[in-house]
């Protein structure tokens, strides 16, 4: 379950459900909104060249890989050098809010992100916080030429001005909701059995089964 | 996690947690900008009461990596040489807004006493205590053969213990602080630990603690141990007649280069640990210091790696 949640604090919190459950969208319509989203990286970068993708655990990795692929399906582009995990967690501006965090991995792009087009990609854009500290843990492993950032769902309700480039899904919602963002890699029951650190690997039909996007209460 | 005392109280999964940020940590050293912005504005007191070179050194770093600012208090040169109690130099530091206090000081207990007393209201860090702990010593020590059978066996280090390995830890077990804590965490991750002393070194009591006790080197080496850590022989606490000489202790008790090559002989994966300052030639041989088993210089790194992240987890999060 994304952690942008209305406390977005704790992950483990599971806040006051009050029972509704709306499915926003499908394994299907994720997958669409990717490959669209994909396309206009590739259209607004004037294709390939020196584009990197960072990926934000825990699941804007996963669709971070799940767009290099794309990528590499429709042009030259290489996952292998050009995709990377960055990790924000020492950047934060709420680590003396809620209970410490335990970093993630950073895996940097073999390509480094020095001169590169680095797209951001994120699975839920909420207050806009992870993002700022996105920007500034990017600033210590190199100087891009341009950041952009792609989300998957694009929530509103921002407290920094801040905005994503490439938008899976607009969400009009009220604060007091809460947008889940579920993915195979992370949330099917084989990587739950990695435990909290674990992803797992996922096919065609994990996707199918277990990807969603749903708003509680 | 409020303090961090000793390696007795911590659980399996805390002990995991700071292995596991210690594993981020360590990726820091990687980065073009090596710190982190975490700490930032933070004060961090390392209050030194005993020797230390590399301790003291290792927590500073850590610190500053994270963006901490440090102050070094050592008792020699300072009001405590003046007879200061250890409650007056606590207020003065606190006084001063210290939100953590790195301690060493020679008498047991002492940084217990300064995290439960109510003189002070930062986290407390034990960086050694008399014969009681030295908890970050064995937080690195862990992180080292973790990342060793991880390298072995081709796996990711993160989320997993030491389920398994067997770690044999030879030398002056009466006086170390770095045996105890290593002792406690190392069995807390499913690891098998076996001291090995002479018997005059080998403290009253032992029997009830959760370790093997084998008094001769060669039949600890023969089970083919995950690890060997030798100790230092502390000159400094060696008050009484414990060996008969120098020599004796080396050839008995020492990683010689015989030993070094019956291990090799062997086909054994055992590391070679040793937590520092060596004495090259008593404890352990040149050969064995500078052999590829030797972790000795990852252990010095990873020191590192695991008081940011136990700094870290300590002041950050809500009280």
């Amino acid at each position: 379950m994304s952690r942008k949640n209305t406390a977005d604090t704790d992950p483990q919190d599971p806040g006051e459900i009050s029972g509704t459950t709306r499915r926003i969208l499908s394994a299907a319509d994720i997958d669409r909104a990717l490959t669209r989203v994909a396309h206009e990286i590739l259209e607004s970068n004037k294709g390939p060249q020196d584009l990197v993708l960072l990926g934000i655990p825990r699941r804007g990795f996963p669709l971070a890989q799940r767009l290099a692929d794309k990528l590499a399906a429709i042009d030259d582009f290489d996952p292998s050098t050009s995709l990377g995990q960055m990790d924000v967690t020492m950047y934060r501006d709420d680590l003396r809010r809620g209970p410490s965090r335990v970093p993630w991995p950073t895996v940097m792009p073999a390509r480094g992100v020095d001169d590169a087009t680095v797209v951001l990609v994120d699975d839920v854009l909420y207050s806009g916080r992870t993002i700022r500290s996105a920007l500034d843990a990017l600033t210590e492993l190199g100087r891009p030429a341009v950041v952009r950032l792609a989300v998957l769902v694009d929530r509103g309700h921002r407290e920094l001005p801040i905005r994503a480039d490439f938008v899976g899904k607009n969400l009009p919602t009220s604060s007091r909701e809460k947008v889940r963002v579920r993915l195979a890699e992370i949330d099917s029951p084989a990587a739950a059995e990695l435990g909290l650190r674990g992803a797992a690997e996922a096919t065609p039909q994990d996707r199918e089964r277990y990807d969603e996007v749903v708003i509680e209460g | 996690m409020r303090h961090l005392l000793s390696t007795r109280d911590l659980t399996r999964d805390q002990a995991i947690e700071i292995l596991d940020t210690a594993d981020r940590m360590a990726e820091v050293g990687q980065q073009s900008v090596k710190k982190l912005p975490a700490l930032r504005g933070r004060t961090v007191v390392n209050l030194f009461f005993e020797d230390s070179t590399r301790t003291r050194i290792s927590f500073e770093s850590a610190a500053k990596r994270l963006s901490a600012d440090v102050i070094n208090f050592s008792a020699k040169g300072s009001s405590v040489s003046k007879g200061e109690s250890l409650k007056d130099t606590a207020q003065t530091l606190m006084a001063m807004d210290a939100d953590a206090v790195v301690i060493r000081h020679g008498t047991s207990g002492a940084p217990q006493r300064l995290a439960t007393a109510g003189w002070i209201d930062a986290a407390v860090l034990n960086a050694g205590d008399g014969k009681h702990e030295h908890p970050t010593q064995a937080l690195l020590d862990a992180m080292t053969l973790r990342q060793h059978r991880a390298a072995l066996a081709g796996e990711e280090t993160t989320g997993t213990g030491l389920d398994g390995m067997h770690v044999v830890i030879v030398g002056d077990i009466l006086h170390s602080r770095v045996a105890r804590s290593n002792m406690w965490l190392l069995t807390t991750l499913g690891a098998r630990v076996t001291f090995v002393a002479p018997p005059t070194l080998m403290p009253v009591g032992v029997e009830h603690w959760p370790a093997d006790v084998v008094f001769d080197l060669d039949t600890a080496l023969a089970r083919d141990p995950d690890a060997v850590m030798l100790l230092r022989v502390q000159r400094e606490r060696m008050h009484a007649a414990f060996f008969p000489s120098e020599a004796e202790y080396a050839r008995l008790w020492g990683l010689t280069p015989e030993r070094l090559a019956a291990l090799d002989a062997a086909g054994a994966t055992t590391a070679i640990m040793h937590p520092g300052p060596m004495n090259r030639g008593l404890e352990i041989s040149s050969a064995a210091a500078d052999s590829p088993r030797s972790t000795v210089l990852r252990q010095v790194s990873n020191g590192v790696a695991v008081r940011m992240a136990c700094l870290y987890l300590l002041l950050t999060g809500a009280r």
